[in-house]
């Protein structure tokens, strides 16, 4: 084995976890080189999204995004069977798992039965999302990663920070170093070196590479067709250079017809990088037919569900799963932005993975999560299916403290008898006049009783004073001096 | 219970009952009514925008046209299929010029290593394009195989100005994809490239560095005698 194996070889990956939220995002944000690269990022994306959709009925087109994905979602498991008899008409072969595990399981399965010694991987979430890389290497198949940005990530043993831009907190000079260390090139800022370079190695394991797992950004149920999109065309070699292709994706990616298609993928690209196409929009239906000369012989694919169809079940966490994993709400986010995506400890962070990942790891884990947001709404905002992001990250900080509908793996878990007891205690006061009225003009005497610490409170926030004189009582105040300025004209109401 | 049946059970059983599926309107990606002009406009300026290159020629002199451009590019080996008449024409007209030729109706499994280190350049038709993207449109065949507009540096495509349709939908609808799909079907806009060093684009990470699409106007002469 050469020195260029040897970089390859499997690393425990640096580990975050998302209880450990806060210290991961209190680090960051003493960081100046990642506050640097994500603030540079985001600002960047944000530009492009808004001039890429310039001449654009926008709202129109989200609206199609929001109904074209609410109708899969409306029929979907009459959907997955229709895909998965139409694939299998095509020649692909269908499997099914309930979690990550399984579906490790059967991919694994598959390297196996091909005594593959060597995965090339296109861009996946669903893939980092079940630790697949771990799973195969600690098999003995080594999984290489061929998106540049996830094979930058990869060679510097980490995890992606940005589901669309994998290798994003990372800077030109960093990357070089990166290069530099794991694969021999020289240190430089010449980006188009460094590319060249990655093209070199890659390509050499590509013709090497036994299998190829690639994701699914759409999967059609009407033709059995799984759309990939991608602009390094490293997409199009892991799906058509090695014998066997696998497609991993979630229970959620089928769309009912081809014509969703268009739509969607327009909404996909201008939401997640601003550009107007991809390079590429690969869709692919069947393995080599009799009398072609390339392609794969075998195309698989898997339909994960890792706690997909429980989300299902309610009415409002549904909306969670028309995501098109654009990557919009973490550009747009102003916590994402500061802290980065390594601070929440989870494959997809920022807003959409503050929604998606208590799900999936539950809340004793996440439980964070869905509070790593100033509700500012504009995730929810810029979402190109509309997901009431905002909404939802409200539902889950009602279900973390037992106040839900007890939908959610871990609901209840922040839930502690002094603050329900505290809450309880405000609701019956703030529903009977009297007690407010004399309890906020005792409260108002005794202000210099108050404690300036209050716990977590006034860990960033200075303690709250009450104010002498109560609202109502300036009210009054300023109702008995000038009477006629408050008096309702019911004339003109 | 098998893993399927278990998860279509969960979602059939839903706990808070069937969904209903709304009506969608796409109205909002089609009817652009660009005018030819328009549209051919439409479709450079996007093309180019992403560093593909348009070189414009006509039905009668686009052999001369492909020969300047593989010249100009230094191209040696260009692979190519054999039936399509584009392939035909291009063998033609190529039979004189110092490239050589490389068939590509063998399995890949055969060159493959030829493929990706000495072949400069693939040939290839396709469908259409689409105005509003400044996308290709292509139908991969045993005769193009899929391959040829990937792995060599340079990809040429010999697209015909009037299949220009205005967008993605459309082109789906008038040709009824979702009647009958192809092995693979590809939508190429512009060299492979990509953003992930900083956000500084690079153009040739693993696919063609280089696009050239050859457009292919009907001459005017030609024209009038129809």
């Amino acid at each position: 084995m050469n020195a260029e194996n040897q970089a390859f070889q499997p690393q425990p990956v640096q580990s975050y976890s998302p209880r450990e939220f806060h210290r991961q995002a209190h680090d960051a944000l003493g960081n100046p080189q990642i506050r640097g690269n994500f603030r540079k990022a985001m600002d960047g994306l944000m530009t492009k999204r808004r001039d890429s959709f310039e001449g654009w009925d926008l709202e129109t087109l989200r609206e199609l995004g929001a109904n074209i994905r609410m109708r899969a979602l409306a029929k979907l498991p009459d959907l997955l069977e229709q895909l998965e008899t139409n694939c299998q008409a095509n020649g692909i072969r269908v499997h099914w798992a309930e979690d990550g595990e399984e579906a490790c399981r059967i991919i694994r399965e598959i390297c196996e039965a091909h005594d593959a010694k060597s995965v090339i991987k296109g861009k996946s979430m669903v893939s980092e999302e079940m630790h697949l890389n771990a799973h195969l290497e600690a098999a003995g198949i080594e999984a290489l990663e061929s998106d540049l940005g996830e094979y930058l990530v990869q060679l510097n043993e980490q995890t992606p920070s940005h589901i669309i831009m994998p290798a994003i907190h990372l800077n030109t000079d960093e990357i070089s170093e990166i290069l530099h260390e794991k694969t021999g090139t020289e240190r430089t800022r010449d980006v188009d070196y460094m590319t060249a370079a990655a093209r070199q190695q890659l390509r050499e394991r590509f013709m090497a590479a036994d299998v190829g797992v690639s994701g699914v950004n759409f999967a059609v149920a009407e033709t059995g067709t799984l759309c990939l999109v991608e602009n390094e065309g490293n997409g199009r070699m892991t799906t058509t250079v090695p014998p066997v292709h696998i497609a991993v994706t979630g229970i959620e990616k089928v769309v009912e017809h081809l014509r969703d298609v268009p739509p969607l993928y327009s909404l996909l690209t201008r939401s997640a990088t601003g550009q107007h196409v991809t390079t590429y929009f690969n869709m692919i239906n069947s393995p080599r037919k009799e009398g072609e000369y390339d392609g794969p012989k075998e195309v698989h694919l898997v339909l994960v569900d890792s706690g997909r169809s429980s989300i299902y079940q309610d009415n409002e966490l549904l909306d969670t799963l028309r995501c098109i994993r654009c990557g919009a709400c973490m550009n747009h986010c102003p916590v994402y932005t500061r802290v980065g995506g390594h601070a929440y400890g989870t494959t997809y962070p920022g807003p959409i993975g503050s929604i998606l990942s208590p799900h999936m790891m539950g809340l004793e884990e996440t439980r964070d999560l869905p509070t790593a947001s100033s509700l500012c709404g504009a995730c929810g905002e810029v979402c190109p299916v509309k997901i009431p992001i905002p909404d939802l990250l409200v539902r889950l900080r009602r279900e973390a403290v037992g106040e839900g509908r007890g939908n959610v793996p871990g609901a209840g878990v922040k839930r502690t008898r002094k603050e329900a007891a505290a809450w309880k205690g405000f609701q019956w006061m703030a529903t009977h006049p009297g007690v407010w009225r004399s309890g906020t003009a005792v409260v108002g005497k005794l202000k210099a009783m108050m404690p300036a610490k209050l716990g977590a409170w006034t860990e960033y926030r200075t303690a709250p004073k009450p104010a002498g004189r109560t609202l109502h009582a300036l009210v009054k105040q300023h109702q008995a001096d000038k009477p006629s300025v408050d008096t309702p004209d019911k004339e003109q109401r | 219970m098998s893993a399927r049946n278990a998860i279509l059970k969960r979602l059939r059983e839903r706990a808070d009952g069937p969904l209903v599926a709304p009506e969608c309107d796409f109205a909002v990606v089609t009817g652009r009514g660009w005018s030819p002009d328009e549209r051919l406009a439409r479709f450079e300026r996007w093309i180019t925008s992403v560093h593909g290159e348009v070189v414009h020629t006509t039905r009668d002199d686009w052999g001369d046209a492909l020969a300047r451009v593989l010249a100009d590019k230094g191209v040696r080996r260009l692979a190519l299929g054999r039936e399509h008449p584009v392939a035909v024409e291009a063998r033609l007209a190529l039979a004189n010029a110092e490239v050589e030729l490389v068939d590509v109706d063998r399995d890949i499994e055969d060159w493959q290593q030829e493929q990706f280190e000495r072949v400069d350049a693939g040939l290839t038709s396709v469908g259409g394009a689409i105005a509003e993207t400044g996308s290709l449109w292509l139908w991969p065949t045993p005769d193009e195989p899929r391959l040829i507009s990937l792995v060599p540096s340079i990809h040429v495509a010999v697209l015909d100005a009037e299949t220009i349709e205005d967008t993605f939908f459309d082109v789906m609808e008038r040709h009824d994809w979702a009647r009958g799909m192809p092995t693979n079907a590809l939508l190429i806009s512009g060299p492979s490239k990509t953003a992930d060093i900083e956000q500084t684009l690079a153009y040739g990470v693993h696919g063609p560095r280089e696009l050239v699409v050859l457009v292919r106007h009907v001459d005017a002469d030609t024209e009038e005698s129809l």
